[in-house]
């Protein structure tokens, strides 16, 4: 493969090596497509045709009753409740903890760059460095510090947990985005009186569309697919989509149904498949900033 | 007087009003993630088992751990799968960016085909490989039922081979997201000093091979960060793709860790292989984060 690659650039390629290079690149888009496709296809088909032997073709008989059983009536864990009562609970976790991670993100970065003080560097590395820790090292204690305050359990304890280890990055976001954001019109407005809010409400906050787009779908992205946190703390009415999932598709009685098991894995995809296909190339922009600090 | 005091008071305020609202992100940082980091790092050196326990045992679990042949074999996949995880992400992302790079119809629709991965759950992504690569009814059956039958493909289910097949799904996962870091890199290479070394003559292998890839070193660092993290943490994929089996075959020190401390409550052993794997992530995390908060004063 390298070989081909380096036989081209981007200012001459013959018409042999281009036809070569599209061909690559579009069985590599087959090769991401593939695991959706069967998901899919496989959702919508009779459980005789997975077992049969036909799991790459399309349904004999399309049918939507393993969405509907996935949905509403399989067996999670002891209650046939399907997945929709966990779909609620990821978002009744979700949508508070990626707020308020994005507004202290917000107001942190704001402090970082436009009120710098001495060893704020180092501070904001230590934030930072919290974001890349195997979380492991924190589960222990996490328990019991959940168990002390009284949230072991529930729906609030795991929008502690999110929000704790997600500032880190809606920090970095915004740190990065208000750092070439001109100090001038800061500095003006205070000479102005304008006080600590005031600038940010007024001045900084109004430009923030973007990243505060990007800092939402990352942090949604990301806490909707958890599984380790919501493993560890979730109780019985509070776990989220990816643990009853992995209960429905990893339950070791009865009779698999590799339908009802994709047609879960879609439902628990589609609300992160979604923002990503609204809004991919914002996701793409917090997955970089992610990774290359600038 | 009082008008004057007030002001000085709103002064102050106004300077202390930054660290204030600071303080609650940094307060929860200190405890939640240094505070428990110390915490479960004690917890190693005592005789914790089914809950927290104070007794002084120094080094015992960690030469306990060792000693474990469970401990063992998750560090070996842990090594035979970051080994090909980061390699074939980067060789594949960094080939798929050249290709990419080169003026292709539809670029933008073929990238968000190789990134729409990011955005799963590895919940999602282990179960849909773990259904296709099962031979009872996944592509082996498939291969099988097409007339080619003596097609054999049971990697998921054998000790010596399951491990790759984690591989496999890992690297479908992020390899979209190598290749656009790649990418990103590429376009920044300014193209008057290619074409002053076309001019020059240099052939097209050569451009990659001493121009264009040296350019790139930045973005093979930061794909290297990333991806030996996400492998240290690999723990969802192995859940929900294998269970850490067939047997033991395709443990992890992150799944280790989990079942030790919860299932089989050995909680000072869970919290020594928490603790290497912290170490680990960190020798690799700290260098990198202090060289780019450094560049950027």
């Amino acid at each position: 493969m390298m070989a081909h690659a380096t036989q081209d650039t981007a200012i001459r390629t013959g018409r042999a090596v281009r036809m070569l290079i599209y061909l690559v690149l579009v069985l590599f888009a087959l090769f991401y497509m593939l695991p959706l496709y069967v998901m899919l296809v496989n959702s919508v088909k009779p459980l005789d045709e997975i077992t049969g032997g036909g799991m790459m073709n399309l349904p004999q008989v399309w049918t939507l009753a393993p969405w509907a059983k996935a949905w509403s009536s399989a067996q999670i864990g002891v209650e046939p409740t399907g997945l929709s009562p966990y779909f609620w609970n990821s978002i009744k976790m979700v949508v508070p903890a990626v707020a308020i991670s994005t507004i202290l993100g917000a107001l942190n970065g704001y402090v970082l760059t436009k009120w710098r003080f001495r060893g704020d560097t180092i501070l904001f590395g230590l934030m930072l460095f919290a974001c890349f820790i195997p979380f492991q090292i924190v589960l222990i204690p996490m328990a019991r510090m959940l168990g002390l305050m009284g949230l072991a359990g529930t729906t609030w304890g795991l929008v502690l947990v999110h929000v704790v280890y997600g500032i880190g990055f809606t920090t970095l976001y915004f740190r990065n985005y208000y750092a070439v954001f001109p100090t001038e019109l800061v500095r003006a407005a205070q000479i102005d009186g304008a006080g600590f809010f005031q600038i940010f409400w007024r001045i900084l906050l109004p430009s923030s569309g973007p990243i505060a787009v990007v800092s939402i779908i990352w942090q949604f992205t990301n806490i909707w697919n958890d599984f380790l946190f919501g493993a560890s703390f979730a109780g019985a009415d509070s776990q989220p989509m990816t643990v009853a999932l992995n209960n429905l598709v990893q339950a070791s009685h009865g009779v698999k149904e590799y339908n009802v098991h994709f047609a879960g894995a879609i439902l628990a995809a589609l609300p992160t498949l979604l923002v990503y296909i609204v809004a991919g190339r914002y996701f793409v922009r917090g997955l970089m900033a992610g990774s290359v600090k600038g | 007087m009082a008008q004057a005091a007030n002001a000085d008071f709103k002064t102050r305020l106004q300077t202390w009003l930054p660290k204030l609202v600071l303080s609650p992100s940094l307060a929860m940082v200190l405890i939640f993630v240094y505070g428990f980091i110390a915490f479960s790092v004690y917890l190693s050196f005592t005789d914790s088992r089914l809950l927290p326990s104070f007794g002084w045992v120094g080094w015992e679990n960690y030469s306990k751990l060792w000693r474990l042949s469970h401990w063992e074999t998750s560090i070996t996949n842990m090594g035979i799968f970051a080994l090909l995880y980061i390699g074939i992400c980067t060789v594949l992302g960094l080939s798929l960016a050249i290709f990419l790079d080169q003026k292709i119809r539809a670029e933008g629709f073929i990238r968000t085909v190789y990134l729409y991965p990011m955005a799963l759950s590895f919940i999602v992504t282990g179960t849909a490989w773990k259904w296709f690569l099962d031979p009872g009814i996944g592509l082996e059956n498939v291969m099988q039922s097409w007339g080619w039958t003596s097609f054999e493909f049971d990697w998921i289910k054998n000790r010596d081979f399951a491990i790759y097949t984690v591989v496999l799904a890992a690297v479908w996962q992020t390899s979209g997201f190598v290749m656009a870091m790649f990418l990103a890199g590429l376009r920044g290479i300014d193209n008057e000093i290619l074409k002053a070394a076309q001019m020059d003559g240099a052939s097209n292998w050569n451009l990659y091979r001493r121009i264009i890839i040296p350019q790139l070193r930045p973005a093979f660092l930061s794909a290297f960060v990333i991806l030996s993290h996400l492998a240290i943490k690999t723990f969802d994929l192995v859940i929900a793709l294998t269970g850490g089996g067939p047997g033991r075959a395709t443990e992890l020190p992150a799944t280790f860790m989990y079942s030790y401390t919860f299932s089989r409550n050995q909680m000072g052993i869970g919290a020594a292989s928490a603790t290497i794997m912290l170490m680990t992530i960190a020798a690799i995390m700290i260098p990198y984060l202090y060289a780019e908060l450094r560049e950027k004063k």
